[in-house]
């Protein structure tokens, strides 16, 4: 290989979409490909694992990680990249906050695996066979990975060096770290401090053009029950949009085309949980009428009633975060971890 | 290891806190056990609160060189101050000091010695951490306009105008009436002494509006409320009169010749009439009539005039085109004496009020009696002449009633003892009161209670059940029969009488909400505005610069009312005297950089301090005009505004803090952390 800095990108729990928008920075494709080599990335060519173990320790100049890490192979192949890596990246959102494979959090494992291999209305699995992490075979021994009870963020198994944002990052923003990665790289600049890079440091509504008032919310409609006005902010229009409380970075792509922001970007800089803050800040706004004009029974069901609009508000308001949330996890039959 | 050097201080508060917590052994354990975190000197003393208590911290300030002080004693709602001026006095920024209630929220609430003691512990830790966070902080100093608005005209607002008047200052006194005096107004005599209301209050009337340093407004409301204490500017809606205030001589030739004559419900309480341009009685202050638009044959039909016509003036007082007018006033504080509305009897059916003839309410009564009233203060039954052979006066309607109101009215009890004294003296008819419990505190009351009782009155003791017109026994044809169960005698009874008077509750306004966002203060749930502390400062509310005065406040009598008036007028001119202002420098924050401008938090604040910027799409807060509530805070999903003394990283700490130990005192902090 030649002296090039090298490229890797991996995916662990994921859905492949940050690959694809990192091919989706178009002709830049072949800038990357000028400046690295690539070193490691599954996706688009062909290399074993035992390349990877081959390579000295830092060998990697840039690795870019994503997906979450829910199986025992994700958390070695974490450990792996680290080691052979100077810089690892925890690319999008699972590999930054667990995105949709930590909602399985809120459940067991027992209930994800009887979902995917029994319950679901198109399988059929008479003798009940589950995946099993070692199983004997005429022919010897065959090894899965162990799927784990709890899927964690990257960073919540190796130390990260950056994160970018997004469900998937935008390509724009994927080309500008590639670029300030390169510009350091290939003229010394010094790399920017350690962190999320790639995204605003201010909640989406900064970037969205729709009017804003002084919010009220009666009730929440779901996006079918409603066409929203095109102007006005979604959120006033009881549409929930999770703007308010999500970093920006991503030009307030959703809110623009009428859908309420879903909070990828995760948490705003500073706050500790993004789907606590939005709770708050939907309560604050919740129009129960003015202060002392319902009795407290009554102001309680009002308040219910409002609530109740919102389906699956775990869902909704830790769509992206529940692994980097306070609440992490719920607690089923004494489980808790693990 | 924090680089602070932390004083930590264990109250014994006598043996409030040190017979439930062992307070030697908290100060040993935090100067042993909280070294990393700071602390260098910890101490027990049996009360810190005390001159050497304070000294204590005083010396160590100085000699240790403390950076800061946690005090582990009673709420700081109680001694914060105390130790705060401590500090400052030892050179140590008063808001370097933070205050851990071992009292109230450890000794006073738990038994168990040692559980308590590693309560005070944990807490004290977290005192500990947080106080690292503390910022030194410098009071707002803002300048104070040294005029006054008042709002409303009733005895309370009259006599407060009157106080800050004569001490020389400016006042504005805002009245939505056509003329001041409230309820008292409407009175005939008042209790205990039986004065004349109108004798004791027109002279002051026409002191409040002749007053050099009075503007009276009567016809107006407050609009609008911007600003903050020391600089409130108000917009007031003077509504339009359709009489020039700077011609008319008040003669009353229109009122004379006006051809529409108008039930008033108002001040006749609808037992008589006056004309469709009218002032509510001869004493009115001012004594410019109003037109009433719609009754006024002009304003309906466009034709008539009279008023004009005979108007002597010279240009012409009566101005048809009128159209109200929006005035800004800059005042440094002000006032709200709304007074009361009565309760509607109606609510009650079974009283009969609106559909038996007979029945009358507290108010009507007034009016019946009142020499200057309908019947020139003759008291007979609805057709005008009858006089009454038997009255019943009932107690307690719309008050201590769960279905109402729960409270009592205060004042109902006197009132319908003043109702059973005037019915005897004029009618000599037989009088029955029916109570639930006679309530004659306060001075000269209870005296007043036993005269009425020499005088013969009747008293019966239960809550009344039924008025009705149902005849069901001989002697009771024609009557209103009283269904009562006499708890005295344990037996009901029917009492045949000619007249009832029901002795109604004092309501909140019915707008009492509304006025009360306007200004930017609570209101109970039920409509009372509420005062900073119900025992020690019963005129100020939570928010500076604001005082409430009367029955606004809670149903009173006229004498406590008239006090609140002078005691809230004393708050101002002690304000106005000081001519700067320090504000307690605990506010809230909005760092520019961070806000989105999603405007969740602009319709938070209970006392408008909240902006937003439309041009620059940010949000601001007024610190003069925040409290630090800390509800925006708590709102703002971007973590943008931040609290003085209540920021993310001070609460985060302090509860690292006190998750530092578990209950049995050992060190769990890495379990936390893991
Ligand atoms: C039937 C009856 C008899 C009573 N007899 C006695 C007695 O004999 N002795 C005694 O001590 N007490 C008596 N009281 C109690 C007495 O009425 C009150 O203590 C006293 O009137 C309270 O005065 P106030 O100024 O607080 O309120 P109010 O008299 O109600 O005056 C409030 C004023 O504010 C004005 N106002 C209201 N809202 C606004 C607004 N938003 N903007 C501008 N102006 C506004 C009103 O128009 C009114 O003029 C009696 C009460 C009743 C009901
Ligand atoms: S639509 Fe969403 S992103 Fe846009 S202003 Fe409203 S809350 Fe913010
Ligand atoms: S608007 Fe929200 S959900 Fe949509 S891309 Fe941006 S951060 Fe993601
Ligand atoms: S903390 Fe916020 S809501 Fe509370 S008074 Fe201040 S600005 Fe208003
Ligand atoms: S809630 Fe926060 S981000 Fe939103 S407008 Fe208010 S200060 Fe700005």
């Amino acid at each position: 290989m030649s002296d090039k800095p090298k490229l890797a990108m991996y995916w662990a729990s994921s859905c492949g979409g940050c690959e694809i928008a990192t091919l989706n920075i178009h002709e830049h494709i072949l800038d990357v490909d000028a400046v690295f080599d690539i070193a490691f990335f599954p996706c688009i060519a062909d290399f074993k694992i035992k390349d990877v173990q081959g390579y000295p320790d830092g060998y990697i100049d840039v690795c870019l990680f994503n997906g979450a890490i829910r199986t025992s192979e994700n958390e070695e192949m974490a450990h792996l990249l680290r080691q052979k890596s100077k810089v690892l990246v925890a690319f999008g959102s699972c590999a930054y906050e667990g995105c949709i494979p930590a909602l399985s959090n809120l459940t067991t494992r027992e209930a994800t695996l009887n979902t995917v291999y029994l319950d679901n209305p198109t399988i059929d699995n008479p003798n009940r066979i589950f995946p099993q992490p070692v199983t004997e075979v005429p022919e010897g021994t065959l090894f899965l990975p162990v799927f784990y009870h709890t899927v964690k963020s990257l960073d919540q198994v190796v130390k990260v060096d950056y994160t970018i944002p997004g469900c998937p990052p935008e390509p724009h923003q994927i080309w500008a770290v590639l670029q300030a990665v390169v510009t350091a790289l290939t003229q010394g600049v010094p790399l920017p401090p350690s962190g999320v890079v790639g995204a605003s440091n201010v909640a989406v509504c900064e970037e969205c053009p729709r009017q804003r008032n002084v919010k009220k919310i009666k009730r929440f409609y779901r996006p079918y029950e409603v066409v929203p006005d095109p102007d006005i902010c979604l959120l006033e229009q009881g549409l929930m949009c999770l703007g308010i409380a999500t970093r920006g970075g991503c030009g307030a792509l959703c809110p623009q085309v009428g859908m309420g922001c879903r909070g990828c970007y995760g948490a705003v800089p500073g706050v500790e949980d993004q789907g606590a803050k939005m709770v708050t800040a939907i309560a604050s706004v919740m129009d129960v009428g003015k202060p002392g004009e319902l009795d407290e029974v009554k102001l309680e069901q009002e308040i219910e009633a409002i609530f109740d609009t919102i389906p699956d508000p775990a869902g909704t308001f830790y769509r992206f975060s529940m692994a980097h949330s306070i609440l992490r996890r719920t607690r089923v039959n004494g489980y808790d971890r693990g | 290891m924090s680089e602070e050097r932390v004083g930590v201080y264990v109250c014994h508060c006598g043996s409030n806190i040190a017979s439930v917590v062992n307070v030697e052994d908290v100060a040993v354990w935090a100067k042993e056990e909280l070294a990393d975190q700071g602390v260098v000197v910890a101490r027990d003393y049996k009360f810190m609160c005390s001159s050497l208590g304070q000294e204590l911290i005083q010396d160590d300030i100085k000699e240790h060189g403390l950076t800061r002080v946690v005090v582990a004693a009673c709420s700081p709602h109680l001694h914060e101050k105390t130790f705060r001026t401590a500090c400052n006095r030892a050179g140590l920024n008063p808001f370097l000091c933070e205050m851990v209630s071992v009292r109230e929220q450890v000794s006073w609430v738990h038994t168990d010695k040692e559980l308590a003691t590693n309560k005070a512990k944990a807490m004290i830790a977290g005192g500990v951490e947080r106080v690292v966070h503390h910022q030194p902080l410098e009071p707002l100093h803002v300048p104070i306009n040294p005029a006054t608005l008042v709002v409303g005209g009733g005895i309370a607002g009259i006599q407060a105008a009157l106080e800050i008047a004569d001490s020389g200052f400016p006042v504005y006194l805002v009245e939505r009436e056509p003329t001041i005096g409230g309820h008292m107004a409407q009175f005939d005599k008042t209790f205990p002494t039986l004065d004349c209301a109108a004798c004791i209050l027109t002279p002051k009337m026409v002191d409040a509006g002749a007053h050099p340093n009075i503007t009276l407004l009567t016809w107006s409301e407050v609009e609008r409320v911007d600003g903050f204490v020391g600089n409130f500017t108000v917009t007031v809606r003077k509504k339009a009169r359709y009489v020039r205030e700077d011609v008319c001589t008040g003669c009353g030739i229109c009122i004379e010749k006006c051809p529409v004559k108008v039930l008033d419900q108002n001040f006749e309480a609808g037992l008589g009439y006056r004309k469709a341009v009218y002032r509510p009685f001869p004493q009115a202050v001012p004594k410019y009539p109003v037109i009433d638009t719609e009754n006024c044959t002009y304003f309906k039909r466009g034709k008539c005039k009279a008023c004009q016509i005979f108007c002597p003036t010279q240009p012409n007082s009566i101005d048809f085109e009128q159209k109200d007018q929006f005035i800004q006033i800059q005042v440094g504080n002000i006032i709200l004496a709304t007074g009361y509305d009565l309760f509607d009897p109606r609510r009650i059916p079974q009283y009969g009020y609106g559909r038996l003839a007979n029945v009358f309410t507290s108010l009507e009564f007034e009016r019946l009696c009142n020499a200057a009233g309908p019947t020139n203060g003759d008291i007979v039954l609805r057709d005008g002449v009858t006089k009454p052979k038997s009255v019943g006066i009932i107690h307690c309607v719309g008050s201590r009633d769960r279905r109402y109101n729960n409270y009592c009215s205060g004042i109902c009890c006197m009132q319908s003892l003043k109702f059973a004294h005037l019915v005897k003296e004029r009618t000599g008819a037989d009088v029955y009161n029916f109570y639930i419990d006679m309530r004659t505190a306060y001075k000269d009351y209870d005296e007043f209670y036993q005269k009425v009782l020499e005088e013969g009155v009747h008293f019966v003791r239960g809550r009344v059940a039924e008025v009705t017109d149902a005849a069901r026994k001989p002697g009771e044809e024609g009557k209103l029969i009283i269904q009562v169960e006499d708890t005295f005698i344990g037996k009901q009874r029917r009492i045949p009488v000619d007249m009832v008077i029901l002795s109604a509750a004092l309501q909140p306004r019915a707008d009492a909400n509304e006025v009360a966002q306007k200004f930017g203060i609570a209101c109970s749930t039920k409509g009372w505005f509420i005062e900073k502390h119900p025992k020690l400062d019963p005129v100020a509310t939570m928010t500076e610069g604001i005082y409430v005065a009367g029955c606004a406040q809670g149903p009173k009598d006229i004498p406590s009312t008239v006090a609140q008036g002078a005691a809230a007028a004393a708050r101002v001119l002690g304000r106005i005297q000081m001519q700067e202002l320090a504000l307690e420098p605990i506010r809230a924050s909005v760092i520019e950089e961070k806000c989105s401008g999603c405007r969740i938090c602009n319709d938070m604040c209970p006392f408008n301090a909240i902006i937003f910027h439309e041009d620059r799409m940010v949000t601001e807060i007024n610190p003069a005009l925040c409290q630090g509530c800390g509800t925006c805070v708590a709102a703002c999903p971007s973590n943008a505004i931040t609290g003085t003394q209540f920021s993310t990283e001070q609460i985060m700490a302090q509860i690292e803090g006190l998750l530092m130990f578990n209950v049995e005192g050992e060190l769990i902090r890495e379990m936390a952390y893991a």
